[in-house]
């Protein structure tokens, strides 16, 4: 799917700026994802994170700097541009068709990847049968790798929170996307179900290959799984490094802990 | 001594007699297996839902993968006599490895799944196992963090492979290349007649599998069995149900539980009936359902929550079929247990009946996966009799037995038509059982086990002279041959003055509500009995919720105080009930509290068969039945939990205790009491 090797740059950001208005979201932001890690972006609320995820997916534009992916610079696009190019996401608050099941909700993921059209799918019959069963079958392969077996043909509006977040991470990874953004998938969680998500998400990181971006707003949950981290504060990165670099980092610290003026 | 040979009144009489002719003479689980490939080869033998799809292996299949396993197992060294452990869930190939290693005259040991890895050394290390089977990543974790106190292991083999890819520990292996490198050194005709010559050498007489107790009031034992105990065991109970390889069950009991391995597997095998294995755990009430199994059991507390479940949703459904669900429950009530024991009922009852059965019984069977149910059993603790009489009157044919890993599960069972909630049956064929001097019920049976493993000391004190095996129930057989089981010899005990106090019967009583999940009385030599419970979560959470009880978590709602008053209306029921039995109206719960906690096997509060630990509890809770004794309002705790992952936190709360007005007993009854 990709053509960058392990450990080279998937996406760069690059100087980018977003303002709403007079409200500057985003100001003069850089940084990279190397293929194949996990990158976490953390900072406190406010700190333009979420933004930046938007900008990344193609949901904002920043009025100023580029983003490359795998490469390319690319012109503003749409998010079902970055979808079909590769870019997943899930969101903070969780965004799934309520009255659809679970295994409904994650098939929906696969909509970019079938090929007939409505008409035949709406037959349900020869090639369009064919190619669902082929992604009912992939899909299932989600269904197993996260554990929800046993809310499969559940409508996911009646799911607890913890689970609806497991879902919405299985219809990204149904897309087999490149980079996947996780916009605080931990976030509302208790200690349990965090601790579940951080296997599930080292799991798609190792299994399925893929490049993760996420927010969270928990450090300890971000400095056990994540490769790199950029941190934000007020639109600004004020530190980007190891979570060990990062953790040492004064601005970090200052930013976290508050800091006498 | 009151002793009991079979049944009185000669009901094993009835029983043919036990054959030996061609074709039963095997006395091994590995001698069974090939028999089946050899005589129902293309009967489906083992099912399993893989990516929601339901794969089925027939008896040749089985036996083909479970002697390539064999051999795989053997070219790693087990041998004879070497115990392989086996942790995970119900899955085809842990019940092939099980009987791949009896193939070799190895002995499997199931573990329980659940079991915390501190609790799994201890097993894991007093049997010296050489060989670990672990279904996944979570199991070899465990087992590689204790690693270090099992130096006789020498290979883990793991099912799944996932998130294990990039380990490094030289000990670890997959199943699947055990199988495959198995398969290829079978291709030689000279090594498959060496595995057939060791599968013919099998010696019934030798130890078959080792299930380690769940250890309710101490550690856990390892229970051997022999393999033609077993076999015995499960032939007469297999005549006594009439089970054929037309049968199905869904395997979804504990692989270390005794239960599982004698209902599913040694049944299973010796029947030649289907075993169909689960999804997960979590999605168990799906695949019945989707099975539709013909034999099933479930303690009572699954059936309960099953009741809980039904209820909650009727609450929640049109009021049309609210009415029609109320009325026809009402005439199953009636008449359903009566049409089922084939007692006389008139014929518009009957209709009356039929006609539920259309509308009602049928359709909820379906949804709870019991259509084709045509036996079930409940074992393990007291079945309340609503509960028990529900069931039975929606025509599912419900009964209780009693057994231990002792005995290899079955002491006593129920025959069809005579069945009751109150008591567990006649002994089952071929068991001897009576009653010692001090109550406690002793029994000789087919299935006896041939020891604790490294414990003779235990296994003596285990054995009465001449041979019964003590079973640390006290009870008394009824008029009609059933046996009752009052409690735990060891804990009925007595009040301060003297009254006979019988903790389980009372925790029974409560637990029969559907609102309190787990209780634990407390009252030996002391002044009153006071109570600690547990609310249900499911119930109480969803009762919540109707009447606008807004909760953060358990904690916060055990403690809510209309919950404390829904509770001390239950509460009170029992004293009521209590009062009106003259042995036991002065046993009544002066004091009682709901626990800030539920109560966890994580926390050794429960067996892994969620028993409550009695002895265990007091301690841990001291100051709260410090409270309940000294008559305070209020009792705090601050106790160790342990997560899911093992670490540990602690938990800080407190509990209101409520005093009860106690109920008096009819006065001419006390005088007879007196």
């Amino acid at each position: 799917m990709s053509d960058a090797g392990p450990g080279e740059i998937l996406l760069s950001v690059e100087e980018v700026s977003l303002s709403f208005g007079g409200v500057k979201a985003i100001r003069d932001v850089s940084f990279d994802i190397k293929k194949g890690e996990i990158r976490a972006i953390i900072g406190p609320n406010g700190a333009g994170k979420t933004s930046m995820l938007n900008v990344i997916n193609g949901f904002y534009h920043p009025q100023r700097g580029r983003i490359a992916f795998r490469g390319e610079t690319r012109p503003a696009m749409k998010p079902h541009e970055a979808a079909a190019h590769g870019i997943a996401r899930t969101f903070q608050n969780v965004a799934l068709f309520k009255g659809m099941s679970t295994l409904d909700n994650i098939m929906a993921g696969r909509t970019l990847r079938m090929k007939r059209g409505l008409f035949w799918q709406a037959l349900r019959h020869g090639p369009a049968l064919a190619e669902e069963i082929e992604h009912r079958r992939f899909c299932e392969g989600i269904v197993d790798f996260l554990e929800i077996e046993a809310i499969r043909k559940t409508a996911v509006g009646s799911l607890p929170y913890g689970l609806q977040k497991r879902v919405e991470l299985g219809r990204a990874l149904a897309m087999e996307p490149d980079l996947l953004l996780l916009d605080e998938p931990m976030a509302g969680m208790n200690l349990e179900e965090k601790e579940d998500m951080c296997r599930f998400i080292l799991d798609v990181n190792h299994q399925f290959g893929a490049t993760i971006a996420l927010i969270e707003h928990d450090m300890g949950v971000v400095m056990d799984l994540a490769d790199r981290v950029v941190v934000m504060e007020y639109g600004r990165k004020i530190a980007d490094g190891t979570p060990d670099e990062v953790k040492r980092d004064k601005s970090v610290i200052d930013a976290y802990l508050g800091v006498a003026h | 001594m009151v002793a009991i040979r079979n049944a009185p009144g000669g009901t094993d009489l009835a029983l043919p007699p036990r054959r030996e002719g061609p074709g039963e003479g095997e006395d091994t689980f590995a001698k069974l297996l090939r028999r089946h490939a050899l005589l129902r080869g293309s009967r489906p033998a083992f099912r399993h839902k893989d990516l929601g799809i339901w794969r089925t292996w027939s008896w040749a299949e089985v036996y083909a993968q479970t002697r390539a396993l064999a051999q795989g197992l053997a070219a790693l060294g087990l041998s004879h006599g070497d115990r392989i452990a086996i942790v995970g869930a119900n899955k085809p190939r842990l019940y092939w490895t099980m009987a791949a290693a009896q193939m070799l005259g190895a002995i499997p040991l199931p573990v329980y799944a659940d079991a915390v890895a501190d609790e799994m050394a201890y097993v894991l290390g007093h049997a010296e196992v050489s060989l670990i089977v672990a279904q996944d990543q979570e199991q070899v974790d465990k087992i590689l963090s204790i690693g270090g106190r099992l130096p006789n292991l020498t290979r883990i083999l793991y099912d799944e492979e996932r998130g294990l890819g990039d380990y490094r520990d030289a000990r670890l292996g997959s199943l699947e290349a055990a199988i495959a490198a198995g398969e290829a050194a079978l291709g030689d005709p000279a090594v498959g007649a060496a595995l057939d010559a060791r599968i013919e050498a099998g010696r019934g007489a030798d130890p078959s599998v080792i299930l380690y107790t769940s250890g309710t009031t101490g550690r856990s034992k390892g229970v051997v069995l022999s393999g033609e105990r077993c076999i015995a065991a499960a032939r007469d109970t297999v005549a006594f149900d009439g089970l054929t390889d037309r049968d199905e069950v869904l395997a979804y009991l504990p692989l270390a539980w005794v239960g599982d391995h004698y209902l599913n597997y040694a049944q299973g095998f010796v029947a030649g009936f289907c075993m169909a294995c689960p999804e997960s755990a979590d999605t168990a009430p799906d695949d019945l359902r989707e099975i539709g199994p013909t034999f099933h059991f479930a303690p009572p507390r699954v059936f309960e929550a099953l009741l809980t479940r039904v209820m909650i949703r009727m609450e929640d459904a049109g009021a049309i079929k609210r009415a029609m669900f109320r009325h026809f429950l009402a005439v199953a009530k009636k008449w359903g247990e009566k049409i089922g024991n084939g007692e006389p009922v008139p014929l518009m009852a009957r209709a009356h009946y039929a006609l539920g059965d259309v509308l009602v019984y049928g359709p909820l069977k379906n949804v709870l996966g019991f259509t084709n149910v045509r036996i079930a059993y409940t074992a393990g603790e007291a079945i309340g009799a609503d509960l028990f009489a529900f069931y039975r009157s929606l025509g599912l044919n419900l009964k209780q037995l009693y057994g231990q890993t002792e005995a290899f599960l079955y002491v006593t069972a129920q025959a069809d038509g005579a069945v009751r909630s109150d008591a567990v049956g006649p002994p089952a064929p071929h068991v001897e059982l009576r009653i010692a001097a001090d109550g406690e019920v002793q029994f000789k049976s087919p299935g006896m086990f041939l020891g604790y493993y490294r414990e003779p000391e235990k296994t003596a004190e285990a054995l009465t002279a001449d041979g019964f095996v003590k079973t640390g129930d006290a009870g008394y057989i009824e008029p009609d041959g059933q046996l009752k089981i009052v409690d735990r010899a060891n804990d009925v005990g007595r009040l301060a003055s003297g009254q006979l106090f019988a903790p389980k019967y009372i925790e029974n009583k409560l637990k029969f509500f559907p609102n309190i999940k787990e209780a634990v009385a407390i009252g030996q030599g002391r002044d009153h009995v006071v109570a600690m419970l547990n609310i249900e979560l499911a119930s109480v959470g969803n009762w919540a919720e109707r009447n606008n009880v807004s909760y953060g978590s358990y904690q916060e709602l055990a403690g809510h105080p209309l919950v404390y008053a829904m509770i001390e209306a239950h509460v009170d029921e029992v004293n009521r009930a209590l009062a009106g039995d003259p042995a036991m109206a002065g046993a009544q719960i002066k004091r009682f509290l709901i626990l800030p906690k539920e109560l966890e096997a994580d926390d050794g509060e429960l067996t892994r068969t969620q028993k409550v630990r009695r002895g265990f509890i007091a301690e841990r809770y001291s100051s709260l039945v410090d409270g309940l004794n000294d008559g305070s309002a209020m009792a705090s705790i601050s106790a160790e939990i342990t997560y899911e992952d093992g670490r540990k936190g602690v938990l800080n709360g407190s509990a209101r205790i409520v005093e009860m007005t106690l109920h008096p007993a009819p006065s001419p009854r006390r005088e007879r009491a007196a």
